[in-house]
């Protein structure tokens, strides 16, 4: 029997700065593993695959092991090869995704946040518009004017991205922007272009960067969302979301091919946030240089 | 030779309020220039006006000459050649006017680069001079630190040593001291004067505290609600104000001196 003890109870011990520094740090570092094993695949795909992505000569619906570590799908193709080339088309989807957010949603945000009167206004309120616009809709429309590929999947994604991150950027400069310190560089001679560049995007970069990040979760996602619609990337590159479509039917005969790529997805996801979260703190030069 | 000449200042808001109100000044080469006045008397609003840097809504008529440059309705460039070498600023909070991710030295190097043309390892040898201008004990030191790392006083002398590296013509001091604590104001008060004497520069010393601008200049102006009040000698506004407003400035600088007389006797 358990002994129960009513001496003085031990007080919650508080976490330091440097125990919370440190978990944070474990954050970063355990986000770092998840989205780097996904990475190590998609960047192993590129050079190495088990079987050609149209090879059928594995037999329908196989479990795994016999050659095929995960199994095949019920065309005969391998399972695990159609995970490597799906981790391929998520990252890329990802980068690409953020890349275009960033490059727009930088430039716009920070004219925006220069626009005065009816400029500001109009700009913001087109802003609003395109984000409460449906990505999956605005993502069909981009798909039926183009072609259904993994290009017009990430432009869409990308697009729809740039005005949250426009709208982001712009509160953020313009709070940078009544910063004392700006006034300050403009004194001394600072032109705006510079003070842009030297100041205000420096100062914005650990919020943004953090949102970024959680961005190219999202754009994953949207990406995977897509392409189970039919509208990502065509065959036989395999994505997970059009993998996840294609095991639909015979998930409760052959789970694995739905459970990898909707595990995988999932662990990317997780990894990407919390490199966010470990990112959040590790920017801010007050908690970093605290340490020396 | 006059350096700065403000005639009919006025400052007015896109709503139609007057913020300041058909202001007169002028300052010499060398020459220094108190304003005086209470938290909204539009003495910071004039600071930022005589270097084009009104916030926004904000729009000045009148005339303001700086070295030769008409200020008001001056092209950005224009104004952007002007600051930092014809005229530099010192701000109130010198926590805020530093950028808080930027290390110090390269805060200094910036404007210094841009007036001065110098690289690398030379730079790095004007940012330390500049930090020993203002008294810094080991340049090399703070120059890495980023400014929470470094003492408000040291704050405030890196922002002075960031006005006058580029040598400007005039320092305009708004309210360099109030954020400082007392013992510590002194020293930039006198830091300030020295450095201003040494290089002949003219100063606008803004400030609501009549003994902090007593220390450092000849002339004063005393503003109230946009509008000039009163202008003459430091002396003679303290010695023997004209106007009430004034009159209750110099009364309350007295009271609080008097109550601080009374308890160093004890």
């Amino acid at each position: 029997m358990t002994q129960v003890d009513v001496r003085t109870p031990v007080p919650a011990r508080k976490a330091s700065p440097d125990k919370r520094r440190s978990r944070r740090s474990a954050t970063l570092v355990v986000g770092c593993v998840l989205a780097g094993l996904i990475a190590l695949l998609a960047l192993v795909s590129l050079i190495w695959l088990p079987y050609a992505t149209d090879d059928t000569s594995g037999g329908r619906l196989a479990g795994p092991g016999g050659g095929h570590l995960l199994g095949t799908d019920k065309l005969g193709r391998d399972l695990f090869t159609q995970v490597m080339t799906g981790s391929r088309i998520a990252v890329e989807a990802g980068l690409g995704s953020v890349l275009i957010a960033a490059g727009l949603g930088i430039t716009l945000g920070v004219l925006a946040a220069f626009a005065q009167g009816w400029l500001d206004d109009t700009v913001s309120a087109f802003l609003d518009i395109l984000i409460a616009f449906p990505t999956l809709l605005l993502a069909m429309l981009i798909v039926a004017a183009r072609s259904a590929t993994l290009g017009s999947a990430v432009l869409a994604i990308g697009l729809a991205q740039s005005a949250v991150v426009a709208r982001l950027v712009r509160i953020l400069v313009k709070r940078v922007l009544a910063q004392d310190y700006i006034t300050a560089a403009r004194t001394s001679g600072t032109s705006w272009s510079r003070t842009v560049v030297a100041h205000v995007l420096p100062n914005i970069w650990p919020t943004l960067v953090v949102n970024l990040a959680l961005q190219f979760g999202l754009a994953v996602l949207a990406e995977a969302g897509l392409s189970y619609l039919g509208l990502g990337a065509p065959p036989p590159n395999a994505s997970w979301g059009r993998m996840l479509q294609e095991a639909q039917a015979t998930f409760t005969t052959a789970p694995v091919g739905a459970l990898a790529p909707g595990i995988l997805l999932v662990l990317l996801v997780i990894g990407v946030n919390l490199i966010a979260d470990g990112l959040r703190d590790t920017l801010d030069p007050a908690t970093r240089k605290r340490r020396a | 030779m006059t350096l700065l000449d403000v005639r009919g200042l006025t400052v007015r808001t896109t709503d139609g309020r007057t913020l300041v109100d058909d202001l007169s000044f002028s300052l010499a080469r060398g020459e220094r220039l108190g304003l005086i006045g209470e938290s909204g008397s539009g003495k910071s609003l004039t600071t930022l006006a005589v270097l084009g840097l009104l916030p926004d809504g904000m729009t000045a008529t009148g005339g303001i000459e700086l070295a030769g440059t008409q200020i008001v309705g001056a092209p950005e460039k224009r104004l952007t050649a002007v600051r930092g070498r014809d005229a530099a600023v010192v701000f109130q909070e010198p926590l805020t006017a530093l950028d808080p991710l930027m290390r110090v030295g390269r805060q200094i190097a910036e404007p210094l680069r841009r007036r001065t043309g110098l690289k690398g390892a030379e730079l790095a040898r004007a940012v330390a001079f500049a930090l020993e201008q203002v008294r810094l004990p080991d340049p090399e030191r703070i120059a890495r630190a980023f400014p929470h790392e470094i003492s408000g006083g040291q704050r405030q002398r890196v922002a002075l040593a960031m006005a006058l590296a580029c040598d400007p013509k005039l320092l305009i001091a708004d309210e360099p001291t109030t954020a400082l604590d007392v013992s510590v104001q002194a020293e930039m008060l006198e830091l300030i004067d020295t450095l201003v004497r040494e290089r002949e520069m003219a100063v606008l010393f803004v400030s609501h505290d009549l003994a902090v601008v007593a220390k450092v200049t000849d002339r004063a102006l005393v503003l109230k609600d946009g509008r000039a009040v009163e202008k003459g000698e430091v002396r003679s506004l303290v010695g023997a104000p004209r106007e009430d407003y004034t009159k209750a400035l110099v009364a309350s600088a007295r009271r609080l001196e008097s109550a601080l007389d009374l308890r160093s006797t004890r």
